[in-house]
């Protein structure tokens, strides 16, 4: 494997971890708390969206976002032929 | 059947199928003993991550802590679960693949300087030794409160179970064990939660139940229980109330993030998978499992909270109250552990529950002398949860085997990473590297039996400031340790100096900072400024200020980085190398 691929490999990865860490920023940070105001029109259940996502939503996306980065980057690995 | 009766044959039952896994299990190598020769499944991994992480703390007090604040103590949830995406996306794939035994390894080797490794050490001795504390003290009150046995004896038995396990097995006992425990406390935390859920809402899933109807009153359970809560003068549940405001809710959830991700018992569970890819299957399974016990949480905390309420008052809050005779046996019992205690003050025979500072219109009217439930201890709404909910004897049974389940599992994994830091980050890298393999199995196992008896002997003692410190381990992991191994990875030309100063900055400002307002090593009334919002800098509260530190350390390290210049060669090269998964070998020693 030349270094030229290691390096698009690890701009790639770098890439994908920047996108699911500002989701990951914005469901908990954001809408749970500094951005609950905005969210207070949308009602759920007796409360607003903005709590769901404090004591649900974000937990939920969470797990969403491991398992996205675990199949991208497994498929990353073949592209350049990385896996183990 | 004796309620007694019906503990200890499931708290017996749970015992000795732990020993038997230990048995099974035992440890041959210092590679089954360190990281189970890197043979466990990673959805297994996944559940003895989540039994490992999981304390007595999470399982018995995290839905009091939310139940009587609401909204404000969601940092907590996010803050705890959210960790595991920074582990999985930032630190284990990448650690799996360098291959080595502890966290003090990868800093040693990465920043090719003992003085880092020993400041690593350090540091995982520091958090890990407070941290278990809490955890043998836990598993003594369980077993005092269930098995009616007295606190020394309880804690004595606990360290017995989890000596044989821990030093028979290392790292192999220890994750069978774990992924028992974790069985054994999720069933143990949501039958009680589904039944309750059944019982207010008509929907058997709580994290549904908590958003839904509530089938008393026909509207939605959050607002019946706001309305009730301001009515008696508490704050609303799902509003944000001071002190909490949303600059220390920020930093108090990203230092819990930060911090779960640099704690190195959670760490070393990524080393015992096959492979790389498996270290990111295995971080989404823990979270799931984690998920599974974390989103019933706050369901189980509003609905036992609402419960107690309308258990109070039948007939509604401006109604006559539930006279005290009249009262439930769950109120009957936990009144005889002190954990709960009712005073009738005005003398009328009837329990008056309210906020006294802040005493609704009608108190004085109705002949409210003050609030009569004067003592309600926020870690009974879980364990009295099968009782309020009226749930069979066994229910109780299994809560007792569930939260011990719950302090073992996370004080074995404590334990671990403890031993392991000694016999082989200080005995076989820094003092005795020409250790044989089996001279360094002996000392992991001798170094194993002595933090049992140091974390028992401080079970057994413990120091008054054993609660706060908690907070300080997560101050700790978040602002030295996990700066400098997402620099370790992600920056190929930090050096050794860089990441020596970051550490050093990143602990001693949030160590400083911390003491400063809750006293010289907590000791009481050497605080130099009193721990109230108007002192803090910039309104920072000392337990969010992990995430302050954790900065400091990454400009520290930069600012020294670029004045000393790169990383060597090789190291850079070394870096290249844990980036790729290929290559990741089975079991690497030095």
């Amino acid at each position: 494997m030349s270094d030229k691929s290691t390096d698009d490999y690890w701009k790639a990865n770098v890439r994908v971890i920047t996108i699911c860490m500002v989701i990951w920023a914005l469901v908990s940070f954001g809408f749970g708390i500094v951005f609950r105001p905005l969210l207070s029109g949308i009602p759920i259940g007796g409360t607003d969206l903005g709590f769901w996502f404090a004591q649900q939503g974000s937990m939920l996306t969470f797990i969403v976002l491991i398992f996205y980065y675990r199949w991208y980057m497994n498929g990353l690995d073949r592209e350049y032929g990385v896996e183990e | 059947m004796d309620q007694f009766v019906i503990n200890l044959i499931f708290v017996g039952a749970s015992f000795a199928l732990y020993i038997g896994i230990a048995i099974w299990a035992r440890a041959g190598s210092t590679s089954d003993f360190y990281a189970a020769s890197r043979g466990v499944n990673p959805i297994v991994n996944g559940a003895a991550t989540a039994a490992d992480w999981m304390s007595a703390a999470s399982f018995i007090s995290m839905a009091g802590l939310i139940a009587f604040v609401g909204y404000g103590n969601s940092t907590f949830l996010m803050g705890w679960t959210g960790g595991y995406v920074i582990l999985a996306l930032l630190l284990a794939p990448y650690l799996r693949k360098f291959g080595r035994f502890t966290v003090p390894d990868f800093i040693g080797d990465r920043f090719y300087s003992q003085t880092a490794r020993l400041v690593a050490v350090i540091s995982l001795l520091v958090m890990s030794i407070t941290y278990v504390i809490g955890q043998m003290t836990g598993a003594g009150v369980a077993f005092s409160r269930f098995l009616e046995v007295d606190n020394t004896t309880g804690l004595l038995i606990a360290a017995g179970v989890v000596f044989i396990y821990a030093v028979l097995g290392g790292m192999k006992g220890i994750t069978y064990t774990q992924l028992a425990q974790y069985c054994v406390l999720i069933v143990a935390y949501t039958i009680p939660a589904i039944f309750i859920s059944l019982q207010l809402t008509g929907n058997p899933l709580p994290q549904l139940g908590l958003f839904s109807t509530h089938t008393e009153s026909g509207q939605p359970l959050l607002q019946t229980l706001n309305e009730v809560l301001v009515e008696l003068g508490f704050n609303d549940y799902t509003g944000m109330h001071a002190p909490q405001n949303t600059l220390n809710m920020v930093l108090f959830t990203l230092s819990l993030m930060i911090g779960t991700a640099g704690l190195p018992h959670v760490i070393i569970r990524f080393f015992t998978v096959p492979k790389v890819a498996d270290a990111r299957t295995s971080a989404g399974w823990a979270l799931v499992f984690i998920a599974l016990l974390y989103t019933v949480a706050p369901a189980v905390g509003a609905m036992a909270r609402l419960n107690i309420i309308t258990t109070i008052y039948p007939d509604g809050v401006q109604e006559q109250p539930l006279a005290y005779a009249d009262r439930p046996d769950w109120m009957r019992n936990w009144e005889q552990t002190g954990l709960l205690a009712f005073e009738d003050k005005n003398g009328d025979g009837f329990i008056q529950y309210y906020n006294e500072a802040n005493p609704p219109a009608f108190a004085e009217e109705l002949g409210w002398e003050g609030n009569e439930m004067v003592t309600f201890n926020q870690d009974i709404l879980v364990l009295a949860n099968p009782e309020i909910a009226q749930l069979p004897g066994w229910v109780i049974g299994l809560i007792a085997a569930g939260g011990l389940a719950a302090a073992l599992s996370t004080a074995a994994g404590l334990l671990l990473a403890i031993s392991s830091a000694v016999s082989h980050d200080l005995i076989k890298n820094m003092i005795n590297p020409g250790i044989s393999e089996k001279g360094e199995l002996l000392a992991a196992r001798i170094s194993m039996a002595f933090a049992i008896a140091l974390a028992t002997y401080l079970g057994l003692n413990p120091p008054g400031f054993a609660a706060q410190v908690v907070a300080l381990a997560f101050g700790l992991a978040a602002s030295s340790l996990f700066p400098a191994l997402m620099m370790g990875i992600f920056s190929k030309k930090m050096n050794s100096a860089g990441a020596i100063a970051g550490m050093i900055v990143g602990l001693g400002s949030t160590v400083l900072y911390i003491f400063t307002y809750l006293g010289w090593f907590f000791i009481p009334g050497t605080n130099m400024l009193p721990n109230t919002p108007d002192n803090w800098l910039f309104g920072i509260s000392p337990l969010s200020f992990g995430a302050v530190g954790a900065a400091l350390n990454f400009a520290a390290a930069y600012i020294v980085n670029k004045a000393t210049g790169d990383a060597p060669a090789e190291i850079q090269e070394l870096v290249e190398g844990i980036r790729v998964p290929k290559g990741a070998a089975g079991a690497v020693d030095h």
